[in-house]
């Protein structure tokens, strides 16, 4: 079947099956491989991406399922002029990410938990990236970035 | 995964019809379905979506009855029950991770009865009914075991209705692998009775706590369960916790929800 959508403000539209899964139609269709798969068992968050607006994992949502929706994933992120964005750019500064295998899945959840909760505690960070494993980093400097994504001061974080 | 065909019905009547082939199976948010399709597990013919039908979405309350249609998920739930019924409010805002919320339905869930879902501890406290297409089933005679339910074949669940407590709690205490309840209380306070339901516990699925019920209905307070105990014959014994423990569980648990109430 055909499918249309718009990714990162672009109109897109390629053949899929029933069974083609939004991530498999996103890296191999359209060859946006930032959307990473990092289980595929639906519990690792690495294939984070927006769905209108809303955070998804793109691994356990069908194809068809956003025929005619607006999806952003991880190219869709960066500045106009191609320059990383606030929470991309404190993902570096913090040193948020180490093999950054997690780090699109843990981008999009902090934008979509920043759009919700522009000033979150660091209590609320941890308890939203319940979904999107890191197995580097030991979350701090993740949880640091997204703080400071936030425009807070950086609290002395537990554990440091 | 294996093909299938899939349906994307406008609306109930046409879901319906699609529903009638043979092999076919309804679709909603995909977050079991998906993983046991991945998994080989499962073999539609074809998906029928049911997440495209406007009638089956929403929140509404009448006579202090809170009706939840089938396709809204869990999300929309947190937010369109935390004013009116905050216990269940917050039972769905521990379903899982914001993206899980995002997509699953209290219609899948119910109708999935997973044994650790969280959905059936509330639905057995408070004594919802759960509606289908054809008719209307009570909390206590749907849930019929372990991912059993009274549904017939091409039958869907199309809401639940909960009648709202004085005051309610959820206590899950979370099996931090899975993000499901490794055994989970909802305790429901009405004028004239308290609701105990219990997920995540017994080889029988979801059960109410009789026992416990009783005694809370004439004294609300944690210490009227504190000489009750819950055998653990029935109980779930796994690599996460024994029959004993999870029964263990099920009574500090509802202390727990009581004194939260
Ligand atoms: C990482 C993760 C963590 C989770 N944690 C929890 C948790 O803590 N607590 C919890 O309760 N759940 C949890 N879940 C499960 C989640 O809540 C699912 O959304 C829910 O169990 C199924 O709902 P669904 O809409 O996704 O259904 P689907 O996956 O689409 O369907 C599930 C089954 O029900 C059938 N079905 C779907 N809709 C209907 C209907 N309306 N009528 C009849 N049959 C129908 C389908 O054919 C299928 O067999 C978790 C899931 C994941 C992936
Ligand atoms: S790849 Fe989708 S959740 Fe892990
Ligand atoms: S940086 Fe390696 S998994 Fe997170």
């Amino acid at each position: 079947m055909k499918i249309s959508l718009t990714v990162n403000g672009k109109s897109q539209s390629g053949e899929a099956e029933g069974r083609t899964l939004l991530s498999t139609f996103l890296r191999e269709n359209l060859r946006l491989t930032g959307t990473h798969i990092g289980c595929d068992t639906s519990q690792c968050g690495a294939c984070t991406v927006h769905v209108n607006g809303m955070q998804v994992k793109s691994c356990t949502m069908f194809a068809a399922e956003a025929d005619g929706a607006e999806v952003t994933t991880i190219e869709g992120m960066a500045e106009p002029d191609g320059s990383l964005n606030t929470i991309q750019q404190a993902f570096q500064d913090h040193h948020g990410l180490q093999c950054g295998f997690c780090t699109p899945g843990m981008v999009m959840a902090a934008a979509s938990l920043l759009k919700a909760n522009p000033k979150p505690t660091e209590a609320e960070v941890r308890a939203y990236l319940q979904g999107n494993i890191c197995r580097c980093t030991g979350y701090h400097n993740i949880v640091k970035a997204i703080m400071a994504a936030s425009g807070q001061e950086l609290p002395a974080l537990a554990a440091e | 995964m294996y093909s299938f065909e899939f349906v994307k019905p406008a609306t109930l009547d046409e879901a319906l019809a699609a529903l009638k082939d043979e092999d076919a199976q309804p679709l909603s948010g995909g977050q079991t379905l998906i993983p046991t399709m991945k998994q080989r597990l499962n073999q539609p013919g074809s998906l029928v979506s049911l997440l495209g039908i406007p009638e089956l979405v929403g929140v509404s309350i009448s006579d202090n009855v809170l009706s939840i249609k089938g396709a809204t998920n869990h999300a929309a739930i947190v937010a369109e029950t935390r004013d009116s019924f905050p216990g269940l409010s917050a039972l769905a805002g521990k379903i899982g991770d914001p993206a899980v919320r995002n997509r699953g339905t209290i219609g899948g869930s119910i109708a999935n009865n997973d044994p650790s879902a969280c959905y059936p501890a509330a639905a057995m406290a408070c004594q919802a009914t759960i509606m289908t297409n054809a008719r209307e089933i009570a909390a206590d005679d749907f849930f019929e075991g372990m991912f059993t339910t009274a549904l017939e074949e091409g039958e869907i669940v199309t809401g639940v209705r909960f009648p709202i407590p004085q005051t309610a709690n959820y206590q899950k205490f979370e099996q931090p692998a899975s993000r499901f309840p490794l055994t989970g209380v909802f305790v429901a306070k009405y004028g004239d009775r308290v609701g105990v339901g219990v997920t995540g516990a017994s080889n029988n699925g979801v059960f109410r706590w009789g026992e416990a019920e009783e005694a809370l209905t004439a004294n609300f307070t944690p210490d009227a369960i504190k000489d009750l105990s819950m055998p653990a014959d029935d109980m779930i014994a796994d690599l996460h916790g024994s029959a004993e423990y999870r029964a263990h569980l099920v009574k500090v648990l509802t202390g727990r929800a009581v004194a939260a109430c």
